[in-house]
């Protein structure tokens, strides 16, 4: 492929992204952020997003599952989780810690299980296209090109 | 914001320095605390695009540190609420109590409740995640905000006991005004109320009866500070080193608030004031060197306003030396502009020294009540002095004191007619209260410093003015009312010009007929006399540019700005003016700024003197409204008058401000003026003369 094939194939990726939801304006903001004193913010700060969620989604996963569930705790979880996610733009998994946190104040330990898969679902989701994208980014660069500017 | 903005790293701002005011908002140091990395990564790389100097912290503990060990390194703080190892509005609650700082909290949350707590902790401000770039790029109002709110409580507390603390004011002044205080006290009872309203019109809010900060009591307090040493200075402490009676603790602490904002905005913000204030103090450094007089003034204005009573102008004088002592002088009239208004008023003082040279006390600074009094003026050198001191000091300190626009303005005026300042600069403060002429002189001052100078030396002047008369010529002066102000304000505007009062004239200085000037120089003021506001107040804002401005650097002539001519006239005019006495010197300042800026002579003090001078002689005539075209004498009738109480005794050397003359003279003319020349004396309504005019 060449390299405005590639740009073109990004391009489209990324809109779709945005069409789908997995991601938000927010995620236009850090790409406009990025600059030449810092050419892989965006990158950064998804690795740093990964890395947080994973650890949130343990906790989560822990507290849960503890005889008593202290739902104080799982919500101050939920509640970073979801400032993360949409932070980066990461529309879907926000909305679903939005659910998850309804559960919580209901202290409804079935609701937050089902609520916890289906954060765990959408944000490896939204990791894996992510991880695609940066991919495409980087064969772009590696060829020459250079990063069609979004919007 | 894309990709362009490659300072990304660090603060380029921190020079800013140096230009402040182009770069502000770039600079602005933000303290951001927050548990989740990525949102900290993420606002660090917002901020710094918006060339902010940004410190990032993940623990609410360490944060608190840091900020205890830099309490003027930080502008703003964004907190998260949501942080495990405190609360983010407990953060935000000490953060206030401890180093007063704008803090904005932040949260995913946005739920009613939180929101609320925000507010009633006292949160600037409220940003729900995710937080967008265009919410960070205005970051920098909070804390212009918060400033500007200081400045005004600053101020504000600064008069609690407007009237009470004139009182006493003018009682410890004692400056030989027996009269000048009973006339002061009463016409400055009546001036407090006249004030009040005419203050109405001063921006920097110097409405409120308040405890006024005069300059000496600035000084005793910083040396109370001094003593105790900043970090242990407690309220209660200080009030019992400095024991001044009818002093509370309450005026203390607030004045100790204010002054430590003030300390730190010196040192770190110091850019950002600059920026606001430097138009002022640049140019004034030059030409201010009267300015830095103007401190004193400013003080005195300050002290006018309230109750700065002539002695401690005089001391600010001495203390100010002309630096503006950056004490803080209470002044807090002007905002930022302190920082400025210290410059300027250092230059001020110089100059104002030149015109105390009777060492009269500064009653220049018009803020000073105290010895404005005509009799003052053999003081008035070094009221004028110590008001330039003031007024510098109010301008350092100040800045935000000294913005008190009309007052200051006055002192400012004191400052740099030295003359003024002795009188009434207490009452010239005040005085400038009618701020239409503090503004003058404000510009003068220096568009942001100005505020001071203007105030002050408006305050000078209508401190001295309104010691007696000013306050009843505050109407009038002010053209509203004081019509001392006007005068003594640009009287001491005009001296603040010094250098030239040339720049005086440019204000519009009153002297009207500024040409004159030259002869006037002493005329120049009178001039006017109607002008009283020297040229509709101009003329003495012209002196009050030329604090600002500075750029007459006639500089010493500042006081005397019209040294060049004034001295001349003035000596005419202090002879003159000593042997009309009666006329009210007062009224030259004024105008007889005004005619000597014109003529770029260092109207400004000649101005003064003229104006004294020629009030003399205007007084005769009846206060020739534009007798200013007299030589010498014109003074600015009436409204000179109220100068008499201004121009301290510019003893003649100077001329600046026929201190000598001053203050009998002028007192008695201001009085007669008051009485016979009502309209004279509205006529000295230094409106016009305000600084306001003084393009400089």
């Amino acid at each position: 492929m060449d390299v405005s094939q590639m740009q073109r194939q990004l391009v489209d990726y990324t809109a779709s992204l945005f069409r789908e939801g997995f991601l938000d304006d927010q995620f236009t903001q850090l790409q406009q952020l990025q600059d030449e004193s810092n050419p892989d913010f965006v990158i950064e700060v998804v690795s740093l997003f990964f890395e947080d969620s994973e650890r949130l989604v343990n906790d989560l996963g822990r507290a849960l599952n503890q005889p008593i569930v202290d739902f104080k705790k799982v919500d101050a979880h939920v509640h970073q989780l979801k400032g993360s996610s949409s932070s980066i733009g990461a529309e879907r998994v926000k909305n679903s810690c939005i659910a998850f946190r309804n559960f919580c104040e209901e202290q409804n330990t079935e609701g937050c299980l089902r609520c916890l898969q289906q954060v765990k679902q959408e944000y490896f989701l939204v990791k894996n296209k992510l991880e695609s994208l940066f991919r495409l980014e980087q064969q772009i660069l590696a060829a020459g090109g250079s990063i069609p500017l979004v919007e | 914001m894309d990709r362009c903005m490659s300072t990304a790293s660090s603060t380029p701002i921190r020079k800013v320095s140096d230009g402040v005011s182009d770069q502000f908002p770039a600079g602005l140091r933000v303290l951001v605390v927050d548990d989740d990395p990525t949102c900290l990564k993420i606002l660090e790389k917002m901020l710094r695009n918006c060339l902010y100097e940004v410190t990032t912290c993940s623990q609410a503990e360490v944060a608190l540190s840091m900020l205890r060990e830099s309490r003027t390194g930080f502008d703003i703080v964004l907190s998260d609420v949501h942080m495990p190892d405190m609360n983010g509005f407990k953060l935000l609650e000490q953060i206030g109590l401890e180093m007063d700082l704008p803090v904005i909290m932040m949260s995913a949350d946005d739920g009613k409740d939180v929101v609320m707590k925000g507010v009633t902790h006292g949160a600037c401000d409220y940003l729900i995640k995710p937080v967008r770039i265009e919410a960070i790029k205005n970051l920098w109002q909070h804390v212009v905000r918060k400033r500007r709110n200081e400045l005004k409580e600053f101020e504000q507390s600064g008069s609690v006991e407007d009237g009470d603390r004139l009182q006493k004011a003018s009682d410890e002044l004692d400056y030989s005004s027996s009269v000048n205080e009973g006339s002061w006290k009463s016409s400055k009872k009546r001036k407090d109320d006249e004030d009040e309203g005419e203050e109405r019109d001063d921006t920097s809010a110097l409405k409120k009866p308040r405890v006024v900060w005069s300059v000496e009591l600035h000084q005793q307090f910083v040396a109370a500070v001094n003593q105790l040493g900043i970090d242990k200075a407690v309220p209660k402490k200080i009030l019992e080193l400095m024991n001044v009676p009818g002093l509370t603790r309450e005026n203390v602490a607030s004045h100790l608030q204010k002054y430590r904002l003030y300390l730190r905005r010196l040192s770190g913000v110091s850019q950002h004031q600059g920026g606001v204030n430097t138009p002022f103090m640049s140019p004034q450094e030059a030409s201010f060197r009267s300015i830095s007089s103007f401190d004193g003034l400013d003080i005195q204005a300050f002290a006018a306003s309230g109750q700065l009573p002539p002695q401690s102008l005089a001391s600010l004088q001495a203390g100010l030396g002309r630096t503006t002592t950056s004490t803080g002088v209470a002044m807090p009239i002007v905002d930022q502009r302190n920082i400025f208004s210290s410059e300027i008023s250092k230059l001020r003082f110089g100059s104002v020294q030149q015109l105390s040279n009777s060492g009269k006390q500064v009653s220049l600074l018009p803020g000073l009540p105290t010895s404005m009094e005509p009799k003052q003026l053999p003081h008035p050198h070094q009221s004028v002095q110590s008001f330039g001191s003031i007024g510098l000091q109010a301008s350092e300190g100040t800045s935000t004191f000294l913005n008190m626009p009309t007052s200051l303005r006055t002192t400012l005026s004191t400052q740099m007619h030295g003359v003024h300042g002795n009188r009434s600069s207490p009452s010239m403060m005040q005085m400038s209260q009618t701020q239409s002429r503090n503004q003058s002189l404000n510009e003068m001052v220096g568009g942001h410093a100005s505020g001071i100078p203007s105030t002050i030396g408006q305050q000078i002047f209508s401190n001295e003015c309104s010691g007696q008369v000013l306050d009843r010529d505050r109407t009038t002066i002010n053209g509203r009312s004081a019509a001392c102000n006007p005068v003594s304000q640009v009287s001491s505007v005009v001296d603040f010009s010094m250098n030239h009062m040339t720049e005086l004239p440019g204000n519009g200085f009153p002297l009207a007929s500024a040409t004159e000037v030259s002869n006037l120089t002493s005329r120049g003021m009178f001039q006017e006399g109607r002008k009283m506001g020297l040229k509709g107040s101009r003329g003495f804002a012209p002196s009050y540019d030329i604090f600002n401005e500075l750029h007459q650097p006639k500089t010493q002539d500042w006081e005397l700005q019209n040294v060049g001519l004034n001295f001349e006239a003035s000596q005419h005019l202090n002879s003159i003016i000593q042997s009309n006495t009666n006329h009210a010197p007062s009224i030259m300042g004024g105008q007889g700024f005004s005619s000597s800026l014109k003529n770029g002579q260092n109207i400004n003090m000649l101005v003064y003197g003229n104006a004294v001078v020629s009030a003399g002689e205007a007084n005769e005539h009846g206060n020739t409204e534009n007798s200013a075209q007299r030589p010498n004498i014109h003074l600015v009738n009436t409204s000179f008058r109220v100068k008499s109480e201004e121009i301290p005794d510019l003893s003649c050397e100077k001329l600046l401000i026929p201190d000598h003359f001053g203050q009998d003279d002028l007192m008695s003319a201001l009085l007669k003026q008051q009485q016979g020349v009502g309209p004279v004396e509205s006529e000295y309504n230094f409106d016009g003369y305000t600084m306001d005019n003084i393009s400089v």
